[in-house]
């Protein structure tokens, strides 16, 4: 795998505009040039990044958090995580589905459990709790039932 | 048409015979027939599921039917869901452990697996190599009752009543006697630790391991016999469901449902986690990606794990079974902490890639939990696999899948 | 091979597996439960008891609450006994076990610092009632120390090894703290 930071220089050049930054062992990258970004990620000789892994939602409070865990079946090569951060208030991200189908449910479980909306993605509906399922259970501000219980 | 004909009565008054009744529902048949051709027809729209016996639990599919044939699918799931991430998110690290027994609970060890090893990645936590023998035997004896059960399952759907299940369940019972005999329960081993295994195993162990291994190839030959040449299982299995490499690749597929549409790809020659770079297997590849190539996949796979079993139980070491820092903290969960960040640990459970995605923030508690479950992504191409087969079809693809529940919803 | 061999192959197999289980014990596996029973495994968890050593007065457990933290599904409920003054005894008033929550992980007895929770071997605890007949008080939990060497020598015997070792180095502590 081509170390984080020339992925980061790559990426740069590529899309001008655009500063990512580099958080652990993962790229940040931001909302608005994601979509395109992945794209050249999935086709690009030198990523062929073709196998997204995992679609994470995560609320920070301050900010949601879309992790993603990139994988290169063809050159077995990976994992690349990448951050999509968006606020609470808009919270939505592009949706990624078109260019990776294994995001389809997984977006949707993120719109369901955490709350983000996905832009562009052809069905977001709740998958796993029921349809007029008011709140969004994994935001840290959901209160749970039995509160009292927890330790 | 070549409709058989009889000859017109003879008699004015002709007595009602056999053929004259034939001849009625003859014309009667033509009849419909003339008339269908003009009639309107409709889709029909069919809920198979949450109570249908070959959903394998509690998951529907709600199908648009023309005729026989499928117009269009959609999976509704989310009846078993419990919210497992939340139930972590409010316990320590090591309480969510049982819990991830009841993900897939046919194969409750390799759950273990990838929740520890994500945990050691995050905590840089130690296992003594004998533990990670224990785990790597674990694990693949855990692969050979899901396969086996699987096919068993698979069988069923077709309409093999239960016979093959049966062989399955005799053989898979002796895999779970020594689960119960090592871990305390033969489902719900709750038998990893963070920096090790719960215990160490007993002295019969390794012989009863080997005793398994000797007499499962004569298992599978005789399950093959029964099975793998069989018209009925060929005929409604090859050329259904048929999953191209790019989609599968696309979609996020893994497991044997991926090797099946001829991608070599194995999370345990890829990454080579925990010991298994060291064994000799070879990974079994499809040619088509239809619901047989699924079916042999997983025979293939349990003759492979069988290899990785004998490997492991000779090279298998004394010495420690948990780490000092995992002993301490296997007894005091909430005194465990993992310093804060986040990681991504994966293995190649039996049914796919399953992955959990773990942050932490410094606190006994798991700031985000996240399981990458494997049935649960693997259905997103039941659609594309469905469309345009037969309801019948549908049945024998969802089992070729190997969903449990359990995963899917958490 | 002619259309249908398949077919036949497996039937034989079938018809094979049906002749022998009248005659093998390898193909007849099934146990006629009630009468038949299978032999406990030493290591098989069900529910927890709680252990005390000659009379059901001397509880091992003192009350630390460990436990009830710690089980994941929060199933355990302690409250601390108290003397006429008010001072707190080291020894439960309440323990409860609701088992129609506990999922026999085995984590309280892997946490408890005094050995004084194992997971029991009797599963058959059928009740009629879902809520308050499930819900095991402490009288019904308590079992003897020679319940559990029976059921686990093994760990009876590790343990009564370790709690020996323990108490030898209390005592000759104690003068020394008196002087």
């Amino acid at each position: 795998m081509i170390p984080i930071a020339e992925i980061k220089q790559d990426i740069e050049s590529k899309f001008l505009g655009t500063t990512l930054t580099v958080d652990g062992a993962s790229l940040v990258i931001a909302k608005e040039h994601w979509f395109s970004i992945a794209k050249y990620l999935k086709t690009d000789p030198s990523y062929r990044l073709d196998f997204l892994s995992s679609v994470t939602g995560v609320d920070y409070k301050e900010y949601l958090e879309v992790v993603y865990h990139l994988y290169s079946i063809e050159k077995k090569e990976g994992p690349l995580a990448i951050k999509v951060r968006t606020d609470v208030q808009t919270s939505s991200v592009p949706s990624v589905t078109p260019i990776w189908r294994s995001a389809e449910f997984q977006e949707r479980e993120a719109y369901d459990l955490v709350g983000i909306k996905f832009e562009g993605h052809p069905d977001l509906r709740r998958i796993l709790m029921w349809e007029g399922f008011q709140f969004h259970p994994l935001r840290k501000d959901y209160v749970m039932e039995d509160q009292d219980r927890v330790l | 048409m070549g409709l058989l004909r009889f000859p017109p009565p003879v008699t004015a008054d002709p007595p009602f015979c056999l053929a004259d009744a034939r001849n009625d529902r003859q014309v009667a048949m033509e009849y419909e027939l003339k008339e269908s051709q003009t009639l309107e027809t409709q889709t029909l729209e069919v809920s198979l599921g949450p109570q249908h016996p070959s959903t394998h639990g509690v998951f529907r599919m709600d199908v648009v039917l023309d005729g026989e044939t499928i117009m269009k699918l959609k999976p509704v799931m989310g009846y078993l869901h419990r919210n497992h991430e939340k139930l972590a998110e409010n316990m320590s690290w090591l309480g969510s452990m049982p819990f991830t027994d009841r993900l897939d609970y046919i194969c409750s060890m390799t759950n273990n697996f990838a929740y520890a090893l994500a945990v050691e990645k995050l905590a840089n936590l130690e296992v003594p190599e004998r533990a990670q023998y224990i785990r790597v035997i674990m694990a693949e004896l855990t692969r050979l009752v899901n396969h086996t059960l699987l096919i068993g399952f698979l069988l069923n759907d077709l309409g093999a009543f239960f016979t093959p299940v049966l062989y399955a369940f005799r053989e898979r019972e002796k895999i779970l006697d020594l689960f119960e005999a090592i871990a305390g329960s033969r489902m719900m081993c709750n038998y990893f630790r963070f920096g090790g295994v719960k215990l160490d195993v007993t002295s019969d162990f390794i012989p009863r391991v080997r005793q398994i291994i000797n007499n499962y190839p004569k298992f599978l030959d005789e399950f093959e016999k029964l099975l793998s040449e069989n018209e009925i299982l060929m005929a409604r299995c090859q050329n259904v469901g048929i999953l191209p490499k790019e989609l599968a690749v696309s979609a996020g597929v893994t497991g044997p449902m991926l090797r099946a549409s001829g991608v070599p790809y194995d999370i345990r020659k890829i990454d080579g986690y925990s010991i298994y770079n060291r064994f000799k297997f070879r990974v079994p590849i499809g040619e088509k990606g239809d619901v047989y190539d699924r079916y042999y996949m997983r025979v293939l796979e349990m003759r492979e794990s069988i290899k990785i079993l004998d490997q492991a139980i000779k090279e298998i070491p004394d010495g420690e079974f948990i780490s000092k820092v995992g002993a301490q903290g296997a007894r005091t969960p909430r005194g465990f902490k993992a310093p804060k960040g986040d990681a991504y640990g994966r293995i190649e459970a039996p049914k796919g890639e399953l992955g959990f995605y773990l942050v932490s923030d410094g606190t006994p508690k798991p700031y985000r939990y996240h399981v990458r479950s494997p049935s649960f992504i693997n259905l997103t191409i039941l659609e594309d696999m469905c469309l345009g087969q037969k309801v019948a079809d549908a049945i024998v693809i969802l089992g070729s899948i190997d969903i449990v529940l359990g995963e899917v919803d958490r | 091979m002619i259309f249908g061999g398949g077919v036949i192959k497996g039937m034989l197999v079938t018809f094979k597996n049906f002749v022998l289980s009248y005659f093998s014990k390898e193909h007849l596996t099934t146990v006629q439960y009630p009468e038949e029973r299978l032999p406990a495994k030493e290591r098989y968890r069900n529910f927890p008891f709680l252990i005390f050593d000659n009379k059901p007065e001397d509880l091992r457990c003192v009350s630390c609450d460990i436990c009830a933290k710690e089980c994941p599904p929060k199933c355990i409920t302690i409250v601390r006994d108290s003397d006429a003054s008010g001072k707190p005894l080291k020894r439960p008033k309440v323990f409860d076990i609701d088992f129609s929550i506990c999922m026999n992980c085995g984590i309280c007895e892997e946490v408890c610092p005094f050995d004084a929770i194992f997971m029991d071997h009797e599963f058959e605890l059928a009740e009629y009632g879902r809520f308050e007949d499930l819900n095991y008080h402490k009288e019904d939990l308590l079992k003897s120390a020679e319940h559990f060497a029976k059921i686990r020598p093994q760990d009876a015997a590790r343990i009564d090894a370790k709690r020996a070792e323990k108490a030898q180095k209390v005592e000759p502590a104690k003068p020394q703290s008196q002087t």
